[in-house]
């Protein structure tokens, strides 16, 4: 049984601060961590090593340093890792990312991919699925259960705006996680261990073998053409006068408004 | 202060403020107020391989020593020393196995302990054997294959909870102290049963009851050493341990500490924080020395054990007795510079000064640790006379 985890870098949005000149995230000094999401992913991955046995697989795109969000990863109780790092991937949308991961996960096997939902700094919820497609297997977005699991087939809940929904779907298969499917784990110490230790695996194009057209910039339809912060309107009204003329004023201020 | 930890000591001491922080601190006031088992702490420390940190490696832990058990004890204390009397208490159960264990013994025990699957528990005090644990009055007396215990056991940590007990327990009446031996017991064998769950004070998290030995049949393979080394037994135990307890005074006396120095710089009287007032600087001078100077014995003397010292004694009961001395007055101190809010439950202060008495008191008072450094001044004196 090979599952694969697909984790991303991201600011911890919780520091990050907008350059107001140039609109950009300011990073220096911001720490890295392994995106939300993908926690719960990779704690989704080892209860189902610990259930049915197998590896489990961390991959992550990114730029060099993203090493350190795969031995976060390995602490917690991931086998291997691979780093996905050339500069022919620099740029990548998100249908560029998919493609990339896809052929990836091609080269290193697999039976189950597990990705979170969405990535806090992109917020698209496109790439775990895009992979899917490339990978022409089913795919299941928004898990909150694993009910069942087999040798060959999963039973999942999948999480709906308004709605759960029971889905069974054959191996080999792709799901994305939301946060109440489970509790992450903390890392323990011989995962630690093992952590600085490893041998992060990394893999560029010439490995993979994918056409260099439909990578990175080049290779994506969409493109960041403006990134703004928008303008935060404070409009303040004070109302004065005793509690019975506030009253009407406010009234009269919701019926304008209709709100009322 | 740099105390020069290696890569992994400082792994260890940063996954257990982790551990800490995260799963202790949020639940700690409700533990305390319902006198609750601290189940998911202790399987959080399980997962992390906490409990297999002073466990050989072939016997499936990390084989790390006192030292790092000390840094892990350490940081948990700082968080609740109830939950890290749970945690340093397994280690005192569990040194009797690890010190004097035969190779079976060993295999048969101490891989379940290091993936912390079992808790351990130490049952040496009884009813009329506390100080003067010579005068034990519990019995093993062996038939064919097996010893048959009986008596009572009081005031044991980790009573009830844990799976694996080692008891001393009088093979021969007539000898007192030298006729005790120890065994290891099972949760589970007939004629074990557990008294009442005693309400405490203090580490309220953890549990303390007694064990009941009702013609108890166990096997006589379960012996740990021989006949009569009982009491050796408990009292390497309690070197080693001795310095854990310091550990948890340090714990403790730092978290109290942080609490006031943070308390102190929000509350304004007078016009002022309280903190800039020189009778608070005062206090918080000497509570951050005390506490400071704690460690650096606590630290040298685990490291000393660690290199291979054979006779730790007097350094061990050294460690204790001032950690411990210095977490109650650090701690009743904390409460004092935080006023009515430090004596209120909304701050854990209070919980921490009720925590502290405890370290005085358990794995030998700080009276008796004071008898074990004078009786070894007094010999090494008679020893300088004579050579």
């Amino acid at each position: 049984m090979n599952i694969v985890v697909c984790v991303k870098q991201v600011p911890d949005t919780a520091e990050v601060k907008i350059d107001p000149k140039t609109n950009t995230l300011i990073r220096d000094g911001v720490p890295s961590i392994i995106n939300p999401y993908d926690m719960h992913a990779i704690e989704a991955a080892l209860e189902i090593k610990e259930k049915i046995g197998g590896t489990v697989t961390v991959l992550t795109m990114g730029p060099p340093q993203a090493e350190t969000a795969l031995r976060d990863a390995i602490s917690l109780g991931a086998d291997e890792a691979v780093l996905l790092s050339d500069r022919a991937f620099a740029g990548s949308d998100t249908w560029a990312t998919a493609y990339t991961l896809a052929g990836a996960i091609k080269k290193i096997g697999f039976d189950i991919i597990i990705c979170g939902k969405q990535a806090i700094d992109g917020d698209t919820a496109q790439v775990g699925p895009g992979i899917a497609e490339f990978l022409n297997i089913p795919h299941v977005a928004f898990v909150s259960k694993i009910k069942d699991i087999t040798e060959q087939t999963l039973t999942l809940d999948r999480m709906m705006d308004d709605r759960y929904e029971i889905v069974e779907a054959d191996m080999p298969v792709l799901f994305t996680v939301v946060k109440e499917i489970n509790v992450p784990r903390l890392p323990s110490l011989k995962g630690k261990i093992k952590a600085k230790k490893i041998e992060i695996k990394k893999m560029t194009n010439a490995e993979i073998g994918l056409d260099v057209e439909s990578l990175g910039l080049s290779g994506s339809p969409t493109q960041v053409k403006n990134i703004f912060a928008p303008d935060i309107v404070k409009d303040r009204k004070m109302l004065e006068g005793g509690v019975e003329e506030q009253v009407n004023q406010l009234m009269s201020v919701l019926k304008e408004l209709k709100c009322v | 202060m740099d105390y020069f930890l290696n890569e992994e000591q400082q792994m260890i001491k940063d996954l257990a403020r982790q551990i800490a922080n995260e799963k202790i601190i949020p639940i700690r006031a409700e533990l305390d107020e319902k006198e609750t088992f601290p189940y998911e702490v202790v399987d959080a420390l399980a997962k992390a391989d906490m409990f297999g940190l002073f466990i050989p490696e072939e016997y499936g832990g990390l084989g790390k020593g006192s030292f790092e058990l000390c840094l892990a004890v350490e940081q948990l204390s700082k968080a609740c020393l109830g939950i890290s009397t749970v945690y340093a208490a397994n280690a005192l159960g569990a040194y009797p196995i690890l010190l004097f264990g035969t190779d079976e013994q060993k295999k048969k025990y101490l891989p379940s302990i290091a993936t912390g699957k079992k808790l351990v528990a130490f049952g040496l005090t009884e009813a009329n054997a506390g100080s003067d644990a010579g005068g034990i009055q519990t019995t093993a007396v062996k038939d064919g294959n097996e010893y048959i215990l009986n008596g009572t056991k009081q005031w044991i940590t980790n009573g009830g909870e844990a799976s694996i007990y080692t008891i001393i327990a009088l093979t021969d009446k007539s000898k007192g102290a030298r006729g005790a031996s120890a065994f290891i017991v099972e949760k589970g064998t007939p004629g074990f049963t557990f008294g009442k769950k005693e309400k405490k004070m203090g580490i309220r998290a953890s549990s303390t009851c007694e064990l009941v030995f009702n013609d108890c049949r166990i096997p006589a393979e379960n012996l740990l050493s021989a006949e009569g080394r009982g009491f050796l037994v408990a009292m390497k135990t309690l070197d080693q341990s001795r310095v854990g307890v310091g550990s948890q005074g340090v714990g403790v006396a730092q978290g109290g500490l942080d609490e006031a120095v943070n308390f102190a710089s929000m509350r304004v009287q007078f016009g002022k924080p309280i903190i800039s007032f020189q009778a608070i600087q005062h206090m918080l001078a000497n509570m951050a020395a005390k506490t400071e100077a704690a460690r650096a014995l606590v630290y040298s003397v685990a490291r000393y054990i660690d290199g291979g010292a054979k006779d730790f004694s007097k350094v061990s009961a050294m460690a204790k007795v001032f950690a411990t001395d210095t977490a109650m007055e650090v701690t009743v101190d904390a409460v004092q510079i935080m006023g009515g809010s430090g004596y209120m439950k909304d701050y854990p202060v209070e919980k921490m000064m009720r925590d502290a008495k405890i370290l005085q008191i358990y794995e030998g008072t700080n009276q008796i640790q004071r008898n074990v450094i004078g009786q070894c001044i007094f010999k090494e004196v008679v020893k300088n006379k004579k050579g």
